[in-house]
């Protein structure tokens, strides 16, 4: 089975953001840099399916900067076969320019199965997945809790407001993982080492015209200071009074 | 001039809450972009009837597109119709809620249209004869400004940010060809708890940690819950023990949620979880550490042992409510 | 929950390590994280070693990491072997205990005196966590005088009969192999000692957990007890000669310790560190008292100290250059400081530094077992004395 797996190095939104001198991007100054963790489901769902058909390739794929090979780095010491960094300084803020670089890749790969965390922990635009799937003309499911394939088909769970859709679908198709798809593996030590011999091909991002301009980037206003209104249910009465009157949310 | 065309989204033949609001984003736009609004319903045959209110929230004219395979969400024939609808008829903007379906949709009609995308904002306006908008990035803790350069954008709105007031107009119904495409079918939908609001959605949440103690009592937050007509929302910590479901977690890796009222019932307030929940309008915090983060955030807090204090205010909350 | 620890790294020793090291070190560290510090706790006060996670340990490659592939082992550089241990301790010592006692005293015995066919029967499966060994050495009156040992094994027509009574053995009662040391020839003669490879299970072997340990409780301390045990010729590791065998084996082990330790400080420091920015009195958080500084500042110096020097002995050890006295002097140094962090810590944290809550008062006394095994700070302060005098003043 071969399955390309998409992943994007992300800061960690652990550390505190500080806005950078160009007021439209984060300063990345002593930032740490992750694999998205939503990507970490689709590799391990990747490596899972491989394994299930007995043997097969997976693909690691990252558009980003020089630095990204680290993010493919870890990817193939989890267990991934090779990586493909498709390169560019700025990763531009239109997910259709990225999602086009990606599909003229993934395109004559032929691939089963495109995996996608179902968005990137930085910009949340729950786009490049879908969009990916739309220039190639393929079936795609979005955020996706459970997988199972059967032949040339499968079936698909994803969480919706007030219940579970389930989809069908066949392949190849383009699939976006949802945190609870799986429980991704810690790369083995073995695994660490032996990334290192795996190749990862370097080549420009044939990205397409970015047409989204980030004009700004702001901390969000601080919230107004809240109060302690009291402690232990004495203090009750009080702050359903406030919520009532004051607040004016009851 | 351009005109703004809002796709909305319907459960079982009824418009969702959030169609209104998007009904009403694209009448605010397309006011300031001198042009009228189209709203766009997808549906089974005989869904023409969930449209009928939406001149009430601004729609100009409200376009129903019906096939058999409507009833459902249909990923490629809702993509398919929108964006063939979008290209006839001199929109400047392509507006969808950013519901669990809306954020399925909109890169579709995106890539479909080749148009840029902008995912879940705040604030969507025109300026410069472009299409803006305002977006928290980097879980909650920046807020981006986005400008689309081309003649249409594609912009999805977080639900219960756009409370929609009243814009009367004509909402004129007229039927558009439904353009179907089966490359996904969505064979069936398993209805979570009966009634169970989602939490994404509510316009009040109440939500539980760790503080609890155990799966056993988060039954006080049901009740307050209950009380409150709110939501349920859990932090990761208990749902990753396994206490709650995921489709209840609030924060970086769960729900973001901007409800009028947010409670947060024996949570510290780690920076995951203020990421889901930040943008509340009034935040309450009950924890027995004064010290706890969620304190900081909250505009109105107590302190002290939530197992006295949750009942009470649960009782005090039904008084209220009854009298 | 608190925000994720992040090592302490003052001097930038990160960009001295391999992207590999690196990657060695935050997958340890998150793994610990993960799984390790939500069950420790409970774990230490229950006196119980985590054997639930021994299976996860191995996926990962934690035992004999530094050993062979051809073995089923991860085939690590001695640099990343410290960082896993730093890791690890961060976590336990009683943890690092036991995967230092699995790998560098049960794995690394059986690889450098062993025959080839012990080395494949033995190595993949403990590499996978499948058997666990120990190793005895020390006896109820042979501490720091191991020469001393009274254990014998005698030759017969089939193999070894062997005697003797073995104590403080870490996985003593959870092993299934133990690595027996004894004295195959007189008993004054430290010369015949040799190692035996003895299943636990065999007639006549039997171990008890020694009780009331005050340290290192979440791990297995047991006495062996052999009463003519009876192995095969091939349980002999033909490899082994004399004492020199099992303290090659304690070098290996104390190596491992050095960066262990190291590991407790960062824990205890960070920490510290953390609860004086937000633990306010006097209308402040303590961290703005010069005492309190004081020691903050005291605890990264010894640290950063340690890490650079643990650093160096791994890139010899590399090159194969490390000789026992400067992994003493590595030991000897980063346990007494780590002891001393801890302490600090503890203090600094005032009451609550007493909840097993927090982690100081438990790396405190798990590191004071750390002090004294595997040669205690006195011997390796007079292993550095004769290394540099030419006079033993050991007797």
């Amino acid at each position: 089975m071969k399955i390309a797996v998409c992943v994007k190095r992300v800061p960690d939104t652990e550390t505190r953001i500080r806005i950078g001198g160009d007021g439209a991007s984060i300063d990345e100054a002593g930032v740490k840099f992750i694999v998205n963790p939503y990507d970490e489901f689709a590799i391990e769902e990747a490596l899972q399916r491989r394994e299930k058909a007995g043997g097969g390739e997976v693909v690691v794929v990252a558009l980003g900067p020089d630095a990204a090979q680290e993010t493919i780095r870890s990817a193939l010491a989890m267990g991934a076969d090779r990586g493909v960094l498709l390169k560019t300084d700025r990763i531009p803020a239109d997910a259709l320019a990225v999602a086009q670089a990606l599909a003229a890749e993934l395109k004559d790969g032929g691939y089963d199965l495109v995996l996608f965390g179902k968005m990137a922990v930085d910009d949340y635009n729950h786009g490049v997945g879908p969009m990916v799937a739309e220039l190639l003309g393929l079936p795609c499911v979005t955020a996706i809790s459970k997988l199972e394939l059967d032949g040339g088909k499968g079936v698909a769970e994803r969480e919706i407001e007030g219940g579970v859709e389930v989809a069908e679908f066949a392949l190849p198709a383009v699939l976006t993982a949802e945190k609870g798809l799986n429980t991704p593996r810690y790369p083995a030590l073995k695994g660490i080492m032996a990334a290192k011999k795996k190749p990862i091909e370097v080549k420009p991002a044939a990205l397409g015209e970015a047409r989204v301009a980030v004009t700004g980037l702001a901390l969000p206003p601080d919230r107004k200071a809240g109060r302690i209104v009291g402690e232990g249910p004495d203090a009750v009465t009080e702050l359903v009074r406030l919520l009532r009157t004051e607040a004016k949310v009851l | 001039m351009a005109n703004v065309l809002a796709v909305t989204e319907q459960r079982d033949g009824a418009l969702r809450k959030t169609s209104h609001e998007v009904v009403w984003a694209a009448r605010q736009l397309a006011d300031a972009m001198g042009g009228t609004v189209d709203a766009l319903v997808l549906g089974a045959p005989g869904v023409d009837a969930a449209g009928a209110k939406l001149g009430e929230v601004g729609a100009d004219r409200v376009l129903v597109a019906e096939d058999a395979s409507f009833g459902r969400y249909s990923p490629c024939g809702y993509a398919g119709t929108a964006a063939a609808v979008a290209k006839a008829g001199g929109y400047g903007a392509v507006l969808v809620a950013a519901t669990a379906a809306g954020k399925d949709l909109a890169p579709r009609i995106a890539a479909r249209l080749a148009a840029p995308l902008g995912t879940d904002v705040t604030g969507v306006a025109f300026a410069g004869g472009k299409v803006t908008a305002t977006r928290p990035v980097y879980a909650g803790k920046a807020v981006q400004q986005l400008r689309f350069d081309a003649p249409l954008a594609v912009v999805s709105v977080r639900p219960n940010t756009f409370a929609p007031g009243s814009a009367a107009k004509a909402g004129a119904p007229s039927k558009v060809p439904a353009v179907a495409q089966a490359r996904v079918v969505v064979r069936e939908v398993k209805a979570a708890g009966k009634g169970k609001l989602d939490v994404a959605e509510a316009s009040v949440v109440v939500s539980g940690g760790r503080g609890l103690k155990g799966p056993e009592h988060f039954a006080l937050v049901e009740s307050l819950a209950k009380a409150l007509g709110a939501a349920v929302g859990a932090s990761r910590a208990v749902v990753d023990a396994g206490w709650r479901p995921h489709a209840e977690q609030v924060g970086q890796t769960g729900k973001t949620v901007s409800p009028q009222l947010y409670v947060a019932v024996g949570i510290s307030g780690a920076i995951q979880h203020l990421a889901g929940m930040r943008t509340a309008k009034v935040i309450v915090a009950i924890n027995k550490d004064k010290d706890a983060p969620i304190f900081q955030v909250a505009d109105y807090g107590i302190v002290g042992d939530l197992f006295e204090i949750v009942p009470r205010l649960t009782e005090e909350i039904a008084k209220a409510k009854a009298g | 929950m608190a925000p994720r620890y992040e090592g302490v790294d003052f001097y930038d020793v990160g960009a001295l390590l391999s992207e590999e090291e690196r990657a060695v070190q935050d997958t340890v560290r998150q793994w610990v994280d993960e799984r390790l510090m939500p069950v420790i706790n409970q774990r230490y006060l229950e006196g119980r070693f985590p054997l639930e996670l021994v299976p996860q340990m191995a996926e990962l490659g934690l035992f004999g990491a530094n050993l062979p592939e051809a073995y089923g082992c991860a085939g690590l550089n001695n640099v990343a072997y410290g960082l896993i241990m730093q890791e690890l301790e961060r976590g336990d010592s009683g943890v690092r205990s036991f995967a230092s006692v699995q790998g560098a005293l049960v794995m690394y015995p059986i690889h450098a005196f062993g025959s080839e066919e012990q080395r494949t029967r033995w190595l993949p499966k403990m590499a996978a966590g499948e058997v666990i060994g120990c190793f005895g050495l020390t006896e109820p009156d042979y501490g720091s005088n191991p020469g001393g040992m009274i254990t014998t094994a005698k030759e017969t027509k089939d193999g070894w009969v062997i005697n003797g009574a073995k104590m403080w053995i870490t996985n003593g009662s959870t092993a299934n192999v133990a690595i027996i040391w004894a004295k195959t020839g007189a008993l004054d003669d430290p010369g015949g000692i040799r190692g035996f490879i003895v299943p636990t299970d065999t007639p006549g072997f039997s171990a008890k957990d020694q009780k009331g340990k005050l340290s290192l409780r979440a791990s297995d301390t047991s006495e062996l007890v052999l009463q003519d045990v009876k192995v095969g010729k091939n349980a002999l590791l033909p490899g082994s000669r004399g004492l020199k065998s099992p303290l090659s084996c304690l070098t290996q082990a104390r190596y491992g310790i050095a960066w262990g330790a190291l590991g407790a400080a960062m824990g205890c420091y960070d920490e510290a560190l953390r609860y004086a920015k937000q633990r306010v009195m006097f209308g402040k958080p303590i961290a703005a008292f010069q005492l309190q500084q004081q020691r903050l500042a005291e605890m990264l110096t010894e640290i950063t100290k340690a890490q650079l020097l643990v650093l160096q002995l791994g890139r010899l050890k590399d090159r194969g250059k490390a000789t026992p006295q400067q992994v003493s002097l590595a030991k000897r140094n980063n346990v007494d400081m780590a002891c001393d962090v801890a302490r600090e810590a503890r203090r600094l944290l005032g009451a609550n530094g007493i909840l097993a809550e927090y982690t100081a008062m438990r790396h405190l006394a798990n590191l004071e077992s750390v002090y004294t095994y595997e040669g205690t700070h006195d011997m390796h302060t007079l292993i550095l004395g004769e290394a540099v005098t030419g006079i033993s003043a050991f007797e």
